[in-house]
């Protein structure tokens, strides 16, 4: 895993990206908000958590059959509607073809539960009414039938084969934010080794679930009370979930070429590894030790990073970055939330993005971390921390 | 064996440590002797309280507990011990030293009713919602749940206690996991990227909302009585499969790394495919056209014609549709060679180990080569007429093999096979 790239390793690029998000979808509509430093928070709706909750979307746009969008449930069309967005923007959206044999990696977790089921039985069992046979009872009768099909983790990417027609492979990796990094991972190495020539990569999250901030409060992760950038949580940390779907098109440039595709851009590496976090200092460690991989050039440059605003892996992966002061940083997390395994496609997607635009997106940081940065990028480093596990990195540069 | 690379100049994969855990117990011996015999592990279900459930058995894994009662607890210590006998086999690496990724299959997570119901109890009221959940959730006392309860919990254990490489791969391909995890193993050791792979699918999770949710859609079978009786694949009275756990490991290594270090080679591993229905979240395309496409891609990554295929385990979870599925698709792969290839389904026995069944069934194919004897689909007592299979039923066969297809076919179009060979092709 940390040998050199083989010499017969093919260039893969970045020919299609679907996002969708709090601030809204598509490429514009996201260069825009970046540059107009928006954010779009909710601190009501779950007070004192606080979320970024999806922009409107019309799904009809991307999943046109009702019948499709009635059996998923938020995170499958928020997944479903990027998919399709990044299809359209590589230009291949029902070419069947070339879908399929397109092969799929999706990062997922789990889908929503029935809160009202779930409510019902743990109050009456804090009643004392359950009775051994309740439990069993009120699921066979309360459960809509349908709802373990959004639910189950796979089902994301069985639902983009059914609305896209992608039907090469079909893999779902899971694990949280360390589950997109190594899709990622995977789907480059299998195209720079010739055992795939297009794939779908991407994942999706719905951050407006009261079962998930549950779950993230058993380990107080959740940003409550008040909002700041991820670089000014010293005194309050945590993140704030994000709603989000991004997907992108990876080929090899001679698939690219050969069907007369632009790309965005190159994803040149990506790099990953399982900290044993138990000694503090861990994932500052993991993450010098990740960085050479990338084969970087120089001391100055841009980076992405999915910080979370969580402690102590936030601080940690600062002291990394302090060591790289010549890297103008952005966080994703202040503008789009916490998205879990979303977050580090988003910042592939906008690495990409930027570089086909030839700037970086300006900082959003009071603190002063993040700094301006002038000029032409060639490359631009994604970073992913995840909360609790989990690190990697990745290469990605302009197509010369 | 001769040549280290295969007949596409690809480095050969081979098996060299095997473990596994069902029904039937612990270890391959074990399970060996009871399948070959015709035991079944399926059980009425004592776990919890079955009332109200349409479905009561299951082939739950009771020797084995773990503290606090979880599934995904039970699903990780389920992968550990399978681990732990394949790589007492394979002997490679030093001990928590093991020189190679981990492609984990693992059911997918999430809180569980037990906790669920504590944290209600907690709360200190009879009438209260999500928002009363939330403001008891923190501070620390529950710290332990958000680390049981995340999808990457069961991968990271195994990480860390047998020092597997890198980052390490949970993945979920509905019923097909057990087979992806070992094809995501193969292809690394392919690609060069790994000389050593550790694919390992599991699965703890039969629990009351797992039950129930099969059920709603109508997959299980109702036959309750007698438990053992009620996995009937390929039989015209089937109703369903059986839930199961499970959990089945295996140690893949390059050929030539394999034999650099003298390892004993187990069998090799000459062919994966994959390819996605997307006609339809749980059933499958009526032409059948993914499950054939998928079954003739792995002959092509293996460089096999049909007639080289001597036995086939098949997916055979005992479902109508499953069974006469398969049955139709194989006919078109296999055609005229079909009658001569014994088929048999580990799951009248073990049952349907979900997530971990694409390798449980895969170390059974394994065994099956080195017995040169076909495990029995038990309760085949009335043959679908329109099922023309030659169902290896009720009593195990002596037979040649020299090539198994293993099928695996899940929710969401996963459609997944492997080709299993005593010796390099």
């Amino acid at each position: 895993m940390t040998e050199p790239k083989s010499p017969d390793a093919k260039e893969v690029w970045i020919t299609g990206i679907g996002i969708v998000s709090s601030l809204g979808e598509g490429l514009d509509a996201h260069w825009d908000a970046l540059n107009g430093k928006k954010i779009n928070i909710d601190d009501k709706r779950f007070a004192p958590y606080i979320v970024h909750p999806l922009a409107p979307v019309t799904f009809d746009a991307q999943i046109p059959k009702k019948g499709d969008q009635r059996q998923m449930e938020a995170w499958q069309r928020i997944g479903t509607y990027a998919a399709g967005l990044a299809l359209d923007s590589a230009g291949i959206k029902g070419n069947k073809e070339i879908l399929g044999r397109t092969d799929m990696i999706v990062a997922a977790g789990g889908g929503e539960r029935d809160l009202a089921v779930d409510v019902a039985i743990m109050t009456a069992d804090a009643k004392g009414n359950s009775s051994p046979a309740f439990l069993n009872e009120r699921l066979m009768n309360d459960l809509r039938p349908t709802l373990f099909l959004a639910q189950l983790s796979n089902l994301l990417a069985g639902n983009i084969a059914i609305v896209h027609g992608v039907c090469g492979t079909s893999r779902t990796f899971m694990g949280e934010e360390a589950a997109s990094i190594d899709a990622a991972r995977i789907a480059l190495a299998r195209i720079e080794s010739g055992q795939s020539e297009i794939a779908l990569v991407g994942a999706a999250h719905n951050g407006e679930r009261s079962d998930l901030l549950v779950l993230y409060e058993f380990g107080d992760y959740n940003l409550k009370e008040k909002f700041a950038p991820v670089w000014q949580r010293e005194g309050n940390n945590g993140f704030a979930l994000g709603s989000a779907g991004c997907f992108l098109v990876l080929e090899s440039r001679e698939h690219a070429e050969a069907r007369g595709a632009k790309p965005y851009a190159k994803l040149t590496k990506v790099v990953a590894d399982l900290a044993q976090r138990k000694q503090p200092g861990a994932v500052t460690k993991s993450l010098e030790a990740l960085w050479p991989k990338l084969g970087i050039a120089g001391d100055s440059g841009n980076l992405i990073t999915g910080a979370t605003g969580a402690e102590p892996v936030t601080s940690e992966e600062k002291a990394f970055l302090r060591q790289h002061p010549g890297f103008a940083v952005r966080a994703t997390g202040t503008m789009f939330g916490h998205t879990l395994e979303t977050q580090f496609p988003l910042g592939l997607a906008l690495a990409a993005l930027s570089l086909s635009r030839g700037a970086l997106f300006p900082p959003n940081d009071p603190s002063g971390f993040e700094v301006e940065k002038a000029g032409h990028p060639d490359q631009i480093v994604v970073l992913g921390a995840g909360h609790w596990q989990g690190e990697g990195m990745a290469l990605v540069e302009a197509v010369k | 064996m001769s040549a280290p690379r295969d007949k596409f100049g690809r480095p050969i994969v081979v098996v060299t440590g095997m473990g596994v855990v069902t029904s039937l117990g612990a270890g391959k011996q074990d399970n060996w002797r009871k399948l070959t015999a015709g035991v079944s592990g399926i059980k009425t279900v004592t776990r919890f309280p079955i009332d109200g459930l349409k479905s009561t058995m299951a082939g739950t894994v009771d020797f084995v507990t773990v503290d606090p009662v979880t599934s995904t607890g039970l699903t990780e210590r389920l992968a550990e011990m399978a681990t732990e006998e394949a790589l007492e086999q394979a002997a490679i690496g030093a001990k928590a030293d093991f020189p190679g990724p981990l492609f984990l299959a693992v059911a997918p997570v999430e809180v569980e009713w037990p906790q669920r119901l504590e944290l209600g109890r907690a709360i200190g009221k009879t009438e209260f919602g999500y928002d009363d959940m939330l403001r008891i959730s923190g501070g620390g006392r529950y710290t332990k749940y958000h680390h049981r309860f995340m999808f990457g919990s069961v991968a990271s254990h195994l990480a860390e206690a047998f020092g597997t490489k890198g980052s390490p791969i949970s993945l979920s391909t509905a019923c097909a996991s057990g087979a992806t995890a070992i094809q995501l193993g193969v292809e690394a050791i392919r690609r060069g990227d790994a000389d050593a792979a550790l694919c390992v699918a599991t699965d703890g999770s039969v629990n009351p909302e797992a039950m129930v949710r099969f059920s709603l859609l109508s997959a299980l079978s109702t036959q309750n009585d007698p438990p053992q009786a009620a996995s009937k694949p390929f039989s015209k009275n089937r109703d369903g499969f059986v839930m199961a756990e499970g959990a089945g490991a295996m140690v893949l290594e390059s050929y030539e790394s394999a034999t650099a270090r003298g390892a004993k080679i187990l069998g090799v591993v000459a062919g994966c495919g994959e390819l996605t229905d997307s006609f339809h979240r749980t059933r499958s395309s009526p032409d059948g056209k993914p499950i054939i496409g998928c079954m003739r891609k792995t002959l092509a990554d293996a460089g096999l014609e049909p007639e080289q295929i001597d036995h086939i385990n098949a997916h055979g979870t005992a479902t109508p549709e499953n069974d006469k599925m398969e049955y139709n698709t194989t006919a078109v792969v296999f055609g005229e060679h079909l009658p001569k290839i014994p088929v048999s389904s580990n799951k009248s026995m073990v049952g349907h180990t979900i997530s971990a069944a694409g390798a449980v069934e895969a170390v059974f194919s394994l065994l099956t080569l080195e017995h040169q004897r076909i495990p029995p689909t038990i309760n085949y007592e009335i043959p679908d007429p329109a099922i023309l299979f030659d169902v290896v039923g009720n009593k195990a066969r002596d037979a040649k093999v020299t090539a198994v297809m293993s099928n695996s076919f899940g929710f969401g179009g996963q459609n997944a096979s492997l080709i299993l060979t005593r010796e390099p092709v």
